[in-house]
């Protein structure tokens, strides 16, 4: 009897409340997680008819999971190929949504400075070809400090990533060799180095590890307050990464991209003479066209909201914010969203 | 559950009686409907993996097994480092787990004062209880840390010259794996040796102790031999236990796609990198691959289970062994 | 006494004490684990954990409210489908499993007990979740169900199995059809027993996360919809133990003290409901 009881509470928890809400799910992209959670429940709490959902499961989850359709809209850090976007007849939007960067962080004992990478240096020690601390190209990178005679440590990611994505397609632009020999990729095949699994171990190999240098996504290293490296730009200038100088990359890559971009663009080393050179947008994808209009024009109205509002929480989470002047060119974009051939969201003054 | 009983129970009823139970079908018909729904869904589980898993098959063939490489980008992929991942985590755990669940397994039996045995054994069975991912909390918050501070640095410094304890401690290691994974297979080791150890006839103690044998040489003697194939079979389903743990493994072994033999470095199991790049596999290569994996997981696990079956079979006859453990 | 005899006598007690310390040492472990949970979990344990769903990242406060519900849920719904084929396949086995079939459904169930719980998650998402064409609660349910039908029916078998002949006897004599003997005598004395057995699965998949990665997957909202993706305290504590920050961290203890004492009362009741009778083991 008490199984009985059992089974009708159960039965009553199980039948689904007869909701006027619009249920919008999503996954992908673990980078840009935090923020996406941050505003989804805000505009949540904000928004009692709506109802967003977006788990992390990491990039390529995000983009198959939004071609099955098992989502309604993913995350990703790494735009989707040529090929991918055909197989889906082309119904896709990559909307980028806050910036992210990647940085090189090193462990030298004794140094107290920053250091500063010109880009064939990074390119250089990736390949194994520096091998030293005290090279004099080192040396004549870093005028009148004093470096250690110590063993240059290679660390790298272990596993599949988006910030190993940026890190090697940046590399893959300032130096031909790297561009022949390794190239670009979510994963590669590391000519040296050891790996550590997420910027956790990555940073805790760099900090263990005397001579050590690595590299981590710019949120995680401001967070964590580690040693970061200045990298010298397209213009020549030495950039200190902040949240500014990434928001500078973006704007300095605005020139190459014009305004009917459909923002699959990488935007390492860009020009600008502020800009950070080692810098990425991560993107939220959206169908052109959705069955259901309602569920279409919710999804816009809180994709726009985050480009808006949703800014002002960016750096305090650790992520560049987009540069404003890019926010005319997204919001055409998003007006091209459609249901049953019909454009669902004519603007925000029209909201 | 040890009792011996497996014939059918109830006599056939009177002919006369007979007749009017027209229920007696219907019932068992259900019931053994209900029943065949267990080796159906057996069948359908193999059968979806076996399908799936077939694109990756055909293209890699047995080298999947033996390759090293795992490259979604260039769509190549290899199984060896987590098949070997599985195997020396699930390896360490036993090295660990086997003598703390004999000794479990008799001191409760043969030692422990009477009142005691049943609050230790429900202690024991409760670890059986601490979901997995509860395990992967603690792994990373304490153990892990614990590990860093007080465990491996006496290891490297007695142990360090060995190919075992070299290179830099991550934290996130076969080591960690392999004792988190030896703590949750203790209470299933313990609660089928205890029960297998139970089921060995008192005479073959009573014998040994008659002829003058101390109450340890009782146990080594006579009754450990006799038990012993069920205590393999209970140690291989510890071993099954481990090869297909998930969470906490995932949660502390490193995820790293390589081959070294030092526990203090990262690894990677099959369970493990199902978790992870299950839904992260873009390409229908990729999928495949992962469901290749999980073919061979679920292979092996069946494999090491039958076999702990039978063994345990042996000694303690249908007995649902394990299924007390919590 | 001989040196001999005296020697014995030593490696009797030294190996008594050997296996005394290695039990100790096994039962170690959960005493560490349950103090750290209540160590690290416990202060932050509040009305609002258990009302509230989580705060938006990087702001404190908030809860677990969306993780409990859906835990209770996804649960409830896997003991709906898998407690009616666990007992039933159960009583085949005591009742008509003494022949070949027989032997091969216990074979299969003890075989399926140990199949890994990951590999029952992507058999879910391969079975529901890619033909429907979205994550849902009800794929991780049937997840959950399929891992406890094997361990329901060894359980529920045993149970019914210790049933007195003298019972059955009595119902046959008394021109009881069999199909009512069985379910109005048998099933009915080993009811508890079945209970028990059923406790004991449902607090073993409550704690499950694996098979609900790829198939209820998460969510940030309270919902009870079985059709839409619904959070689990388990699904919670793995987001929250690997995510980057302290608050988060300090809510996995939380989340996991809160999981573990959910078990732990399964636990304790399904030895209550058989305390008398099979209690004695």
């Amino acid at each position: 009897m008490n199984i009985l009881r059992l089974t009708a509470l159960t039965a009553l928890a199980v039948t689904p409340l007869p909701g006027q809400q619009v249920q919008l799910n999503g996954a992908g992209a673990t980078f840009p997680n935090i923020i996406y959670q941050n505003w989804i429940i805000t505009y949540n709490q904000k928004f009692d008819n709506v109802e967003l959902n977006y788990q992390s499961i990491g990039s390529g989850g995000g983009i198959r999971q939004f071609s099955d359709k098992t989502v309604d809209f993913g995350g990703s850090d790494a735009p989707m190929t040529d090929s991918a976007i055909v197989a889906i007849q082309g119904n896709v939007l990559h909307i980028p949504t806050v910036l992210g960067a990647v940085v090189p962080t090193y462990n030298l004992p004794g140094f107290t400075g920053t250091f500063r990478f010109t880009p064939a240096i990074l390119a250089d020690i990736f390949l194994g070809k520096l091998t030293k601390w005290n090279d004099p190209r080192l040396a004549a990178a870093n005028p009148g400090v004093t470096l250690p005679n110590t063993d240059i440590l290679v660390v790298h990611r272990s596993d599949g990533s988006g910030t190993t994505y940026v890190w090697v397609d940046y590399l893959t632009k300032v130096s031909p060799e790297w561009a022949q020999k390794v190239g670009r990729g979510t994963s590669v095949n590391w000519p040296v180095g050891l790996g550590g699994r997420g910027n956790e171990g990555v940073a805790a190999t760099v900090r263990q590890t005397p001579g050590a240098i690595g590299y981590v996504e710019l949120g995680y290293a401001l967070i964590n307050k580690m040693a970061v490296g200045q990298v010298q730009n397209r213009a020549g200038n030495f950039i200190t990464p902040t949240l500014e100088s990434v928001t500078a990359a973006a704007e300095g890559a605005m020139a190459d991209m014009g305004p009917t971009t459909d923002f699959r663009v990488s935007i390492t080393n860009p020009g600008g003479a502020q800009a950070f050179p080692i810098a990425s947008f991560t993107w939220l994808l959206v169908r052109k066209e959705y069955p259901d209009a309602v569920q279409a024009r919710e999804l816009v109205k809180f994709i726009w909201w985050s480009l808006t509002e949703g800014q002002a929480q960016a750096p305090r989470l650790g992520y560049a914010p987009l540069p404003k002047a890019m926010l005319p060119w997204v919001e055409a974009r998003l007006k091209t969203v459609s249901a049953g051939g019909r454009a669902v969201w004519r603007g925000p003054a029209a909201q | 559950m040890t009792s011996a009983t497996t014939e059918s129970v109830a006599p056939p009823a009177p002919a006369s009686l007979r007749r009017r139970n027209r229920g007696d079908p219907l019932y068992r018909g259900v019931v053994t409907a209900l029943a065949l729904a267990l080796p159906l869904l057996l069948l359908v589980l193999v059968a979806e993996l076996a399908v799936n898993a077939r694109p990756a098959m055909r293209r890699f063939g047995w080298g999947f097994l033996t390759s090293s490489t795992w490259d979604p980008v260039a769509e190549v992929y290899g199984a060896a480092p987590m098949i070997f991942g599985t195997l020396v985590s699930s390896l360490l755990a036993l090295v660990i787990a086997v003598p703390l669940a004999l000794g479990v397994a008799i001191f409760l039996t043969e030692f422990a004062p009477r009142w005691t045995r049943k609050p230790v054994a429900f202690l024991v069975e409760l670890l059986a209880a601490v979901p997995s991912v509860v395990y992967g909390l603690w792994g990373i918050f304490v153990l892990i840390p614990f590990l860093r501070t007080y465990a491996v640095p006496p290891l490297k410094a007695a142990l360090g010259w060995t190919p075992l304890f070299q290179g830099v401690f991550y934290g996130n290691s076969m080591l960690a794996g392999g004792i988190i994974l030896a703590i949750m297979i203790v209470p299933y080791i313990a609660a089928v040796s205890r029960e297998v150890i139970l089921a060995v006839p008192a005479s073959q103690r009573e014998a040994a102790l008659g002829l003058g044998a101390t109450r340890w040489e009782a146990v080594w003697s006579a009754v450990l031999p006799y038990g012993r194939p069920g205590i393999i079979g209970a140690v291989m389903l510890g071993l099954g236990r481990a090869l297909g743990e998930t969470m906490a493994v995932t949660m502390v072994i490193g995820n790293r796609h390589d081959i070294g033999l030092s526990v203090l470095q990262p690894g990677y199991t099959m369970a493990a990198a199902i978790a992870n790049e299950f839904s992260e596999a873009t390409t229908d290569l990729y999928l495949s691959a992962l469901f290749e994996v999980g073919l061979i997981l679920f292979v092996i696990t069946v494999a090491v289970n039958a076999l702990a079956r039978l063994l345990v079979w042996r000694v303690a006859r249908g007995a649902a062994i394990g299924s007390k453990a919590l | 006494m001989t040196v001999r005899a005296l020697r014995r006598r030593a490696v009797s007690a030294l190996m008594t004490g050997l296996v005394a310390g290695l039990c100790l040492l096994a039962v170690l472990p959960l005493l560490f684990i349950l103090g750290d949970l209540v160590a690290k979990g416990a202060s932050s344990i509040d009305w609002h954990f258990f009302t509230r769903s989580p705060a938006p990242a990087g702001e404190s406060g908030g809860g677990v409210a969306n993780a409990i519900a859906g835990t209770g849920v996804i649960v409830g719904l896997a003991g709906l489908i898998g407690l009616p084929v666990g007992i039933g396949a159960g009583i085949f086995l005591a009742e008509y499993g003494a022949g070949r079939l027989g032997f091969f459904v216990r074979f299969v169930a003890d075989v399926m007990n140990g199949t890994p719980s990951i590999v029952v998650g992507i058999f879910a998402w391969t079975f529901i979740v890619k033909p429907v064409g979205h994550f849902s609660a009800l794929a991780g349910a049937v997840a959950l169900a399929v891992l406890m039908v094997p361990m329901i029916a060894r359980t529920s078998e045993e149970m019914v199995r210790l049933v007195p002949h003298s019972l059955r006897e009595a119902a046959l004599a008394l021109g009881y059809p069999r199909w009512r003997t069985s379910l109005r005598v048998v099933v009915r004395s080993a009811l508890s027993g079945i209970v028990t057995g059923s406790l004991v699965a449902i607090a073993r998949v409550a704690g499950e996360t694996a098979p609900l990665l790829f198939t209820a997957l998460g969510n940030l909202n309270f919902t009870t919809d079985v059709s839409q993706p619904m959070q689990t305290l388990s699904l919670q504590i793995y987001v929250y133990a690997t995510g980057p920050f302290d608050e988060w961290h300090r809510l996995a203890w939380a989340a996991a003290l809160v999981l573990m004492g959910l078990v732990l009362v399964l636990a304790l009741f399904a030895r209550w409901v058989t305390r008398e009778r099979y209690g004695a083991r």
